[in-house]
């Protein structure tokens, strides 16, 4: 088995067995595979790539060439246990309402998301005064499938006015966790677990 | 009359959906690889409107290579080292299955006394079928285009029957586009003089110009503009210059006539009324609607415990990738596992049965998994 990102394997580790999963974005499928395979979870995923989508298929896995703002539509309230969208968030057309539509057909989400700002964002972005292009976000501006920054912060209120209970959150810089404290300026990436209120 | 195909028949009479029943129905099928000892290993694959049984073994009346023996065979993406592969001709065709040709219980074919069947019809069959070779649940059924309604309404109307439901190139329903075309081929068989309200069958004279004229209106929906343009563009047959006449002066006129004659050596026109017919009435969700309400299709699949892969082509403009996704989304709401692709390839709707790589890698991996 290949050495899963550590954002997907706090994941896999917090996902019960036997569980339902819907992959948002699910790429290759490498955390399906690993869901199914581990932890028995009956892991769907949605995929925009075809050629993702077939490399997921050939491994027996099921998953749906779609367009996630559009088709999440399409699955019933309360279809999954989990929703997870892993470096995702950022691309979607409208986040606020993937964020309700993950929640809307999964019991839980976890969202992970590249911190816009991480100091060596802010750091390029002061120094250079251009957008930042990093190790995490490799893509000038006006091809990136990024199209809504967002940090720690930003997120953390958006999860509040939507009225989504933040159950637990991690931190990772350079492919390792790091501690919560200042992680808006220390984190690369973030990752939430988060439930519908109430 | 003997039958040259191998074939079952059926012990009980098929209940059809138009009320009517067809009694000492013959299903001609062919088996490819070996069934295991607890029957587990089984895959149906069903054929689209003109195919048959011979899915990867010689054509009896064509000489022609099976049609999907790119596909099917051992090591091969349906490989038949590890499962056994069943295909049989549908109810209403002509090579071997009960349909419009057969002799009526009076001696005399049925011509057009066949009753008219639907989808589900053919379906009923093939579980006849299955049950006389005494499998229960099939490791998968497969079908491409027509085959792929068959795989659907297997698996809406015999939840239990199948364990996993591949349909390539596919829709859940005909559309009035679908209809359209149809109408046109099944127009031209009976505006020929041949075809003499379906009783030909004694003197041997068939409507094959109809049945010519079908072909060619229907082969046209099964390429794409891309793949016409490549293959013919607008160069000429055989000749310099335009002959100012009506012979086929163009390549793709004269490769349209050679689809249409060689078609009727082997088709019966009224098999073809027949089959078109069923597929022009396919609609699982009407089929499954409660009350006077219009049905939905996630309700026909409510009761299936079976995962499901749908397949479409970019240029598959007769089930295009729409369709598919039409019955993704149903799945998606009645909670089944559905794998979906739209995959890449400039054959057009007949990209199924050609050559595809990711079609065979998408198969595979579906089946195997």
């Amino acid at each position: 088995m290949a050495e899963l990102r550590p954002d997907l394997r706090t994941i896999l580790a917090r996902i019960e067995p036997g569980s339902r999963a819907l992959d948002v974005g699910c790429g290759d499928g490498v955390l399906m595979a690993a869901l199914r395979d581990r932890s028995q979870v009956d892991a769907r995923g949605i995929e925009i790539d075809g050629a993702c989508v077939e490399r997921c298929v050939a491994q027996g896995l099921s998953v749906v060439q779609g367009d996630a703002d559009r088709d999440l539509a399409f699955y019933p309230d309360g279809a999954f246990d989990y929703a997870i969208l892993s470096q995702t968030l950022q691309t979607a057309a409208r986040p606020d309402h993937m964020l309700a539509e993950l929640l809307r057909v999964g019991r839980r989400a976890f969202v992970s998301f590249p911190n816009f700002a991480y100091w060596r964002m802010r750091w390029a972005l002061v120094s250079r005064g251009r957008m930042p292009v990093t190790r995490h976000l490799p893509v000038s501006w006006y091809e990136t499938a990024n199209i809504h920054h967002v940090t720690v912060k930003d997120f953390e209120e958006l999860a509040a006015s939507l009225g989504i209970a933040i159950e637990n959150r991690w931190f990772f810089t350079r492919e390792r966790e790091i501690s919560g404290s200042g992680a808006n300026w220390r984190a690369e990436y973030a990752l939430f677990e988060v439930s519908r209120a109430g | 009359m003997s039958n040259p195909h191998r074939t079952i028949t059926l012990p009980d009479p098929l209940p059809l959906d138009s009320g009517q029943v067809l009694a000492g129905v013959e299903i001609a099928y062919e088996t490819y690889g070996t069934l295991n000892a607890d029957k587990s290993n089984a895959i149906l694959v069903c054929h689209a409107l003109t195919g048959d049984q011979y899915l990867a073994s010689t054509h009896p009346i064509t000489g022609k290579p099976g049609w999907w023996e790119r596909m099917v065979g051992p090591g091969l993406p349906i490989d038949t080292d590890r499962y056994h592969v069943i295909c049989a001709n549908v109810i209403g065709s002509c090579m071997g299955s009960t349909g419009p040709a057969s002799l009526a219980p009076d001696g005399a074919p049925y011509g057009m006394r066949f009753p008219v069947i639907t989808i589900r019809d053919m379906v009923r069959g093939l579980v006849g079928l299955l049950d006389g070779l005494g499998i229960g649940t099939l490791h998968a059924v497969v079908g491409g285009s027509m085959g792929g309604m068959q795989a659907l309404s297997l698996a809406a109307n015999f939840p239990d029957r199948a364990a996993r439901v591949l349909a390539i190139a596919t829709t859940a329903r005909h559309s009035a586009q679908n209809i359209a075309f149809h109408e046109v081929g099944r127009q031209a068989i009976m505006a020929d003089p041949d075809w003499r309200e379906g009783d030909y069958y004694a003197d041997g004279k068939a409507p094959d110009a109809g049945l010519a004229v079908a072909r060619m209106a229907a082969h046209i929906t099964y390429l794409s503009e891309e793949g016409l343009t490549e293959k013919f563009g607008r160069r000429l047959q055989d000749r310099s210059e335009k002959t100012f006449g009506f012979d086929a002066d163009f390549q793709v006129e004269s490769y349209l006539r050679y689809q249409g004659s060689g078609f009727t050596r082997r088709f019966d026109a009224n098999s073809y009324l027949y089959i078109t017919r069923a597929m022009d009435y396919f609609d699982i969700a009407e089929e499954h609607a409660k009350d006077a309400n219009e049905g939905k299709l996630a309700d026909a699949f409510a009761g299936s415990r079976a995962r499901f892969c749908l397949v479409s082509f970019d240029s598959d403009w007769l089930y295009p990738t729409a369709e598919s996704r039409h019955v993704v989304h149903a799945l998606n709401a009645a909670g089944a596992p559905v794998s979906f692709v739209e995959l890449s390839a400039p054959f057009g709707h007949d990209s199924f049965l050609l050559d595809v790589p990711a079609l065979d890698r998408v198969v595979k991996g579906f089946l195997d998994g």
